[in-house]
Parts: C-alpha cells; structure tokens; sequence
C-alpha cells in the first residue's frame, strides 16, 4: 500500500504526534478568554482583508471618482442657486460630511458580494469549519469594511480641503469621525453581507445592492436636511442609519459648526446599537450561505 | 458513542433538500489512523456527507459524531479536531501562500509565539517554501491545492476531510497531492476521509471504500474485498457492477459553471 511506503522527509514534520493533543484541544476558557479569543479572531479576519486591499489597492483610486463629482458639480451648482437651508453653512461646507457618508455607504453596501465570491469559491465553507464564532466571521468583514472607508474618508477630506471647505482638527472631534466612518461603514457591510445570504447569488446581489443605495442616500440628511421633507420621507429618514451618521458628521467635522455632545452620543449610540443587531442576525444567517 | 479508537461514527445519518433525499440512512464507523475512501459520482452525496461531518450541514436526520462528539450539539468543539478541504478552490487568491496560512492559523487558537514558526513548517511540509510570499494567484493548481491542505492541518487535526483533493489536477500534481496525504496520515496518525472519482487512486491509498449511489451507501470495505465481491478484476469494474454505471461521468451545467468560475478566479 502506497501510504505506507512513502519516504519520510529529511525535514521535520509539521505535524508530530508528541505534543499533538495539548495544542488541539486548547479551547479558551472563562468568559474573558472567549472575549479574548473573539477579538483576536475577529481581528484576524480583519486583518486578513486589509492584507488583499494591500496587494491591490487600485480599486481606491476608482472610488475616489465620484465622491469628487458630487463636491465638483453637484456642490457647486446647488451653493449657486442658494435653495437648500443650510442653517447658516456654505452649501459646500454643508455637503462634505453628506457626501463623505455616501461614499463610506457605496463602499460598504457592495462588501456582501465578497462572500458569494467567496462561497463559490469555497472559502467561506472553510472558514465555516474552524472553530470561529460566526459572530466575529461577520465582524471581522465589517471592520475591513470600516477601514476600507476610513481611506475613502482620508480622500474625500483632501478634496473638500482643496475646495476650501474648512474641516475642524481637534483631537477629540477627529476621534469621533473615525468612530462615527467605522460604525456607519460597518452597519452597512453588515447589512450588505445579510442581503448576500439571502439572495444568495451576484447577480440578484447587484440589483439589489442598486436598489437599495439610492433611497438609503435619498431618504437621508446628506444633501439637504431633514427639515424640508414631506413628512413620510422625514419619518423614513428617522429610522435610515446614514442620516445618524451623517448628523454626527455634520457637527464633528466642520470647523464652523459647534458640537453637542449628547446628540454625538445619540448618533454614535442609534449606529452602535444597529451594528449590534445586524451582526446578531447576520451571525445567525451566515452559515446558510453553504448548504 | 462508540469506542475510543472510532474517529467517525454515523448513525441513520440523512439530509434532505425538500423532496430530493441527498443522504439517506448512512452508517459509518471509520477508526483511528485510517484512511477512508468515499467514492461515487456527482450528485451520490459524498459532498452533503462531508458537509455534514464538518459541522456545515445539520442532519435531516440521524447522528453523527467526530471523536465521540456530536456534529450538531458539540459542533465547535468538532471544528477543533477536525480540518476540512473543500472540492472548490478555497485558498485566496488575492493573498500570498503564507497569509493564507496565517488566517487560519489564528483561527484555530494556534499560540502566538509559535505561529511563525508551525507556518514554516507546513509551507515547507508541504514543498511551498520558496513561494511562500508570491501572490497564490500566480500559484498552480497542484500549488494550491497543497496549500489547501497546509491550511486545513495547521492545527493537526485528528481527522481531515478532503472533498475531491485532485480533481482537475494533471497526474504529476495528482501524485504529488496523494504522497502528502499519505505523509500525514503515516506521520501525524490523520485519519483521513477522502471523497473521489478516480478509483485507482481511491484504491492504492485507502484501507476501506465507501461506495455512494443516489444517497444511499452500497457497499463498504477494502479495495480487494469490494472487487471479489463484485467478481471484478479491477475497482472500476466493480464500481460500475455495484451502482450500474462508471464513476466518472460529466458533471452538469453548474458544477461546471462552478469549477470554471474558480479555475478562472485564479488564473
């Protein structure tokens, strides 16, 4: 029988049999260590999708296109025609936290067509097979979701500096931006990430990932302000995650702009507690993706 | 649950779609060490067999059990002991072979301190040394499906599901892939379940054969014992006495689809 006449290797072996069952059966124990252990899963799932968007990172320069058709044209044509009340804004100043939360929303509501790639391919299936809660599987997906945005965020930043736009520097407001392009991004990969389990394969992904952008974007606070909306579209917009996202922007971001720390909190909390349970959902649907 | 050298263990084990019964009353005892062969052709059930072994599936109905513990209500102490290689490509192409390792090597607890070095070992167990930092895009087919394997043993699992490891292979990759099966299984006491279609390889490699037709296990013994059963002379010949038909006929419309769409993915 060939397996065992097989030549053993000069080298050692990966896979000895001595110190095989320590290592095998090491599950964490405690609540901590489970804490643990799902941070540094998810991290690793993380870490594994800044790696490839390392490798090729000209899908960022694309992206980088339309953020900066809306500041250009868009933003400059409707701060001529002074219609939209800004609450004393320069309509562009207005706009750049609107547009940079449509472009983390672009980003992060095509994330979920990476597991269908992936389910093709066979990789969830593996992945799936490791003992890794599905919870930190589909965490891990939303914080490169995050990460993927903050660059995104970097770009359309640069460009509202270049059209004079005056963007605030503290400390403590930058943190809550980072926060705030995070938890959006996630919410919305995750989101995207749960369509992608039900409707299973790319092409229905597509279209619906098309369908669903726009009323996210125009049901929101991101090009003119809630207050000008017919009442149905205002209570829509209440419920729409961007527009937390977008408010807590607004305040943080520009220089001219004084933030309240309780509607911060409101913003950070809504988006917080939505990405809660999303992940709770998604962690639950995922592995139906496989069967 | 069986004793303590029984690694596998299925008890009336069957999966259902709808009306289309993909498995259907499976009972199988698989020991320690061994290297099990589950042979059939597409749509036999092999792949909803493994899938359920590896925790992805849950049974329509009956047990199944890894070590003594059961598929469904111990499913993440399962995953621990168990590697699993699926019939798709599932390296990432868009990554290098040793980040490829290096996800799952955090994923399966493997302690930080000796990552680096458990990685090398399997990257150069496994003949991948010297690509260990290239894109597996640029990687063969016989390459990556190494590498597959390297990922799945990372943390020396005790039973190792490979589903269909050389399809789509040339033979000198083929033969390759089998004698690092047969490594770990000699060297590491893997017991190894082993889905296929090419009978000859299924023969000189596995101590029992498993033979699966329209959901339903046909027959289950060593190579020499199914052929004498059958009056064959060679395992092919027996395959097609046992199930009425040869073990390699062509896919269907999606499975192709599928196969290609991977192979092109990784150029």
């Amino acid at each position: 029988m060939r397996a065992t006449s097989i030549p053993r290797g000069p080298g050692a072996p990966p896979v000895g049999s001595a110190d095989v069952d320590e290592s095998r059966v090491a599950a964490p124990a405690g609540a901590l260590a489970a804490l643990a252990s799902f941070a540094r899963k998810t991290a690793a799932i993380a870490d594994m999708e800044v790696r490839k968007l390392r490798h090729d990172p000209t899908e960022l320069a694309t992206r980088a296109i339309q953020p900066a058709l809306w500041l250009l044209i868009f933003g400059q044509v409707m701060a001529r025609a002074h219609v939209v009340p800004t609450g004393g804004l320069p309509y562009l100043d207005f706009l750049v936290p609107g547009i940079l939360a449509q472009s983390v929303l672009f980003i992060a509501i095509f994330n979920g067509i990476s597991i269908i790639w992936e389910r093709d391919l066979g990789i969830v299936h593996k992945f799936l097979a490791t003992p890794t809660p599905r919870s930190a599987l589909v965490l891990g997906k939303a914080v490169s979701g995050g990460v993927r945005s903050l660059i995104q965020a970097v770009v359309v930043m640069l460009l509202a500096l270049a059209l004079g736009v005056k963007l605030c520097w503290e400390p403590l407001p930058l943190v809550g931006v980072v926060a705030l392009i995070l938890l959006g991004a996630a919410v919305f990969s995750t989101f995207s990430l749960i369509v992608a389990c039900v409707v299973k394969t790319r092409e229905r992904f597509m279209g619906i990932g098309q369908v669903l952008t726009m009323p996210l974007f125009f049901a929101s606070n991101a090009i003119y302000p809630t207050s000008i909306m017919p009442g149905w579209l205002r209570a829509i917009s209440h419920v729409n995650p961007l527009t937390y996202q977008v408010d807590g922007l607004r305040s943080l971001l520009l220089a001219g702009t004084v933030a309240d720390g309780g509607a911060i909190a409101t913003d950070l909390g809504v988006l917080a507690a939505v990405l809660l349970g999303l992940v709770v959902l998604a962690a639950r649907i995922y592995p139906n993706i496989v069967r | 649950m069986g004793s303590a050298t029984e690694m596998v263990c299925t008890r009336g084990l069957g999966a259902r779609f709808g009306a289309v019964v993909a498995v259907d009353d499976l009972n199988l005892s698989i020991g320690a060490g061994e290297i099990f062969g589950l042979i059939g052709r597409n749509g036999a059930g092999k792949t909803t067999t493994i899938k359920m072994l590896t925790t992805l599936l849950p049974p329509s109905a009956g047990t199944a059990s890894i070590a003594g513990l059961d598929v469904v209500k111990q499913a993440s102490s399962v995953r621990r002991l168990i590697g699993y290689v699926p019939q798709a490509l599932s390296a990432d192409g868009e990554l290098t072979g040793y980040e490829n390792l290096l996800v799952f090597a955090r994923l399966f607890d493997v302690p930080r301190a000796s990552l680096k070095a458990r990685i090398d070992a399997a990257l150069s167990f496994m003949g991948l040394a010297d690509s260990a930092h290239k894109l597996v895009r640029s990687y063969s087919g016989g390459m990556i499906r190494r590498l597959e394997i390297a990922q799945s043993t990372l943390h020396r699992p005790r039973v190792l599901f490979l589903d269909e490891p050389t399809i789509g292979l040339d033979p000198v990759a083929r033969e390759a892939v089998w004698e690092h099966i047969a490594r770990l299984n000699t060297e590491a006491g893997t017991t190894m379940v082993i889905t296929t279609h090419y009978l000859e390889e299924a023969e000189a490699l596995c101590q029992r054969i498993g033979i699966m037709h329209l959901g339903r296990l046909v027959a289950l013994d060593t190579p020499g014992q199914l052929k004498a059963q059958a009056g064959a002379d060679t395992l092919d010949e027996a395959f097609v006495r046992l199930t009425g038909g040869p073990a390699e006929r062509d896919a269907g419309y999606v499975d192709t689809s599928r196969t290609r769409r991977a192979a092109g993915r990784l150029g």
